[in-house]
């Protein structure tokens, strides 16, 4: 009777039973809460298909999904060309038209570095801690980037926590930024900067590129690909270009990204204690990633009498535009004419460079 | 005294809740911008009437482009 032996049914674990669970957890926040479904759909399902026994998908050098994993991620090739695609949607019009609301992008950074010393002290190596700490940067590519370099064991549970937190940043910093700010501070109507010419926005990706890889070179893959993505918006020129690196490739790389991290979260990789301290100090990160960018924003405010509204500095972690809206949300509740969300948007982009630049680091100093 | 309603920032009309003639109070939502997948809604400055609409749903608004005159 050897076909039983080649059933999986009889191969099932009670790891994988759990991690069944957890893909069918994920698909349901997908489907009925909308909790990012582009990403946590596909991710949730390859994680099913990687606790199926038996089956070869993720074996190297000839399950499907393996290769999917390693030409896409492990060959970085995925992550840089999300990165273009997002280099295309974004618009750097509002951090040019008030540059000083960069600082609130790089102080959010702080919850990277903090929540990376935190981890090293409570056993983690030092690449995972670096691969952990970026959670707080609460940006997925960029995430994924930096875990298949230097801590590819992590990628599954480290992504998955990156992607959820970005979910949950509506019920994650409000409290947060309430508790740091008064309801007067919330109330502060920002004044507008100047207009940015469509000139100043062709120039700025190149000189960006050129002034950021000059600095950190080990940023160059993600930061290129953003900036030429970036170019070709602002161009308008290459309308075609920009619109297939905004949508169809950006959807096609998505497909195989998420399916493949998913792929990675096996019982035997994903069912260890160590996940549980990801999860908790990602969120961590996350946490005082929001409160230092807030706390910046009330600090700068003592030097000027063009007033910040501290709320704006909650948007320095990533995750765009969620944090912006956030920060729109919260401004309008304290005062209904109050619009902060363009003001949001500029530490928001910068939040993105700043994650990229410090993962930098960390690959040059670690990698 | 004729006062501009100004779009507060760029994005999409999404929803035009008053009609010309119409009787508005301080306050009374007027239209609602969609930016960045968020509806924010437009509340009039003053009392007064509708006395001129300058979009319909689905224009696109630059910041401070005029969008209503309330008398």
């Amino acid at each position: 009777m050897a076909i039983f032996e080649h059933m999986g049914v009889f191969a099932m674990t009670p790891g994988m039973g759990v991690m069944w669970l957890i893909s069918v957890t994920l698909m349901y926040l997908a489907i009925h809460r909308k909790y990012e479904p582009l990403l946590l759909l596909p991710i949730g399902f390859g994680i099913l298909l990687a606790n199926l026994p038996l089956t070869n998908l993720m074996d190297p050098g000839e399950g499907l999904i393996w290769r999917f994993y390693h030409y896409g991620i492990e060959w970085e090739i995925i992550p840089p060309v999300i990165f273009l695609g997002l280099g295309a949607l974004t618009d750097f019009g509002p951090l040019l038209s008030q540059p000083r609301l960069i600082f609130l992008g790089a102080a959010a950074q702080a919850g990277v570095y903090i929540t990376f010393f935190v981890a090293t002290s409570v056993g983690f190596t030092l690449e995972e801690a670096a691969t952990i700490g970026i959670i707080g940067g609460a940006d997925g590519p960029t995430t994924i980037f930096l875990a298949a370099k230097l801590a590819p064991h992590l990628l599954g549970a480290c992504a998955v926590a990156a992607y959820s937190y970005m979910a949950l940043v509506p019920i994650i910093q409000p409290p947060i930024m309430r508790l740091l700010t008064t309801e007067n501070e919330r109330k502060i109507k920002m004044k507008k900067g100047r207009k940015i010419s469509a000139r100043e926005k062709q120039i700025f990706p190149v000189v960006a590129s050129v002034v950021i890889i000059l600095l950190v070179p080990a940023s160059a893959p993600l930061i290129a690909m953003f900036m030429l993505g970036n170019l070709f918006r602002e161009s308008k020129v290459v309308e075609r270009l920009t619109d297939t690196a905004q949508n169809s490739l950006m959807n096609i790389v998505t497909i195989f990204l998420s399916i493949s991290i998913g792929a990675t979260m096996s019982a035997e990789n994903f069912l260890r204690k160590e996940v549980i301290f990801i999860f908790s100090l990602g969120l961590v990160a996350f946490m005082i990633g929001t409160a230092t960018g807030v706390i910046l924003a009330k600090f700068m405010n003592l030097f000027t009498s063009d007033k910040i509204n501290p709320l704006v500095g909650g948007a320095g972690v990533s995750a765009v535009p969620m944090a912006a809206r956030v920060v729109q949300k919260m401004g309008m509740e304290a005062d209904k004419n109050n619009h902060l969300l363009m003001f949001a948007m500029g530490p928001n982009i910068a939040g993105v460079i700043g994650t990229v630049i410090a993962a930098g680091i960390f690959l040059t100093l670690l990698g | 005294m004729a006062q501009e309603v100004l779009a507060a920032l760029a994005g999409n009309v999404w929803k035009v809740s008053v009609e010309v003639g119409d009787t508005v109070e301080e306050d009374d939502e007027l239209f609602v911008v969609e930016a960045l997948k968020m509806e924010i809604p437009v509340y009039s400055p003053c009392d007064g009437s509708v006395s001129e609409i300058r979009v319909k749903k689905g224009d696109k608004v630059e910041e401070d482009d005029v969008m209503a005159v309330i008398d």
